[in-house]
């Protein structure tokens, strides 16, 4: 339980300083660049590597490659649409995660599960 | 020129700070259960959630809308076009994240962990400039503007 108390506390305080910094960063352009800062990756792989060893962090890394990948095709996707349509930012936003999970899940099973 | 514009904090109200730490640290436990359930394989791809994104993306759009209010114009286009910049900055990051990822992913099991977490800090923000800095130059040709 303290565990998650600690990862909720160091993952809130991580995301909310690069959300911090992405707001007084201009241009607009490279502000965005910290919508996809490692914000998760930092606050939970120093416990992950304390707590299960380096060997079951290095496979989180492996896959947070295909995770990242992921990402992009979906701020491609969320990008496009929002230049393209009238649709607003949070719909664009929240609608195309599925995007997300589709193109990394695919590359996970593709790539790591068949080959395992 | 990238500069620093403090006022632009004063934009957001505590109310989205408080959304913004509650999502965060959401996703970083959701992140660790499920790695737990399922294994590190699964859970290593929730350490490349969108947990920022969505949230950064609509505050933007909000922002510009506001600031196009109090001058009496209907800021909806400005603001989801901000958002759509934005977003293309997020997809230059995400590249950097890959590198990140690779860094973490070959540095940790041969390396001192912490050190390794600081290199793979590092190139995720020299690939992330680099980047947008070539991203920026190609615009700047077309004449765009970009803030």
């Amino acid at each position: 339980m303290s565990d998650l108390v600690l990862r909720f506390l160091i993952g809130g305080m991580v995301v909310s300083l690069f959300a911090l910094i992405s707001d007084v960063l201009r241009p607009r352009s490279f502000a965005g660049i910290f919508g996809a800062a490692p914000s998760i990756a930092l606050a939970t792989l120093g416990l992950t590597i304390v707590k299960e060893g380096p060997q079951y962090a290095s496979i989180e890394a492996r896959s947070m490659v295909l995770g990242a990948i992921g990402f992009l095709v979906y701020a491609i996707c969320v990008c496009r649409l929002l230049a393209r349509s009238s649709t607003a930012a949070l719909v664009a936003t929240v609608g195309l995660l599925p995007v997300w999970a589709a193109v990394s899940f695919s590359l996970w099973f593709l790539l790591v599960r068949s080959s395992s | 020129m990238i500069e620093l514009k403090l006022s632009s904090i004063k934009d957001s109200r505590p109310r989205e700070y408080i959304i913004r730490f509650v999502f965060g640290g959401v996703c970083t436990v959701l992140a660790g259960l499920v790695a737990k359930k399922y294994g590190p394989g699964v859970g290593g791809l929730f350490l490349a959630f969108p947990a920022i994104f969505p949230a950064g993306a609509s505050l933007i759009e909000s922002h510009e809308k506001k600031r196009k209010a109090k001058i009496g114009y209907d800021g909806t286009t400005r603001g989801r076009l901000a958002a759509s910049v934005e977003s293309s900055g997020t997809s230059i990051g995400c590249l950097a994240l890959v590198g990140f990822a690779l860094v973490v992913w070959l540095g940790v099991p041969h390396a001192n962990a912490f050190t390794v977490m600081v290199a793979a800090a590092a190139v995720w923000l020299l690939l992330a400039a680099t980047l947008w800095a070539a991203y920026r130059h190609r615009i700047f040709h077309r004449s765009t503007p970009d803030s």
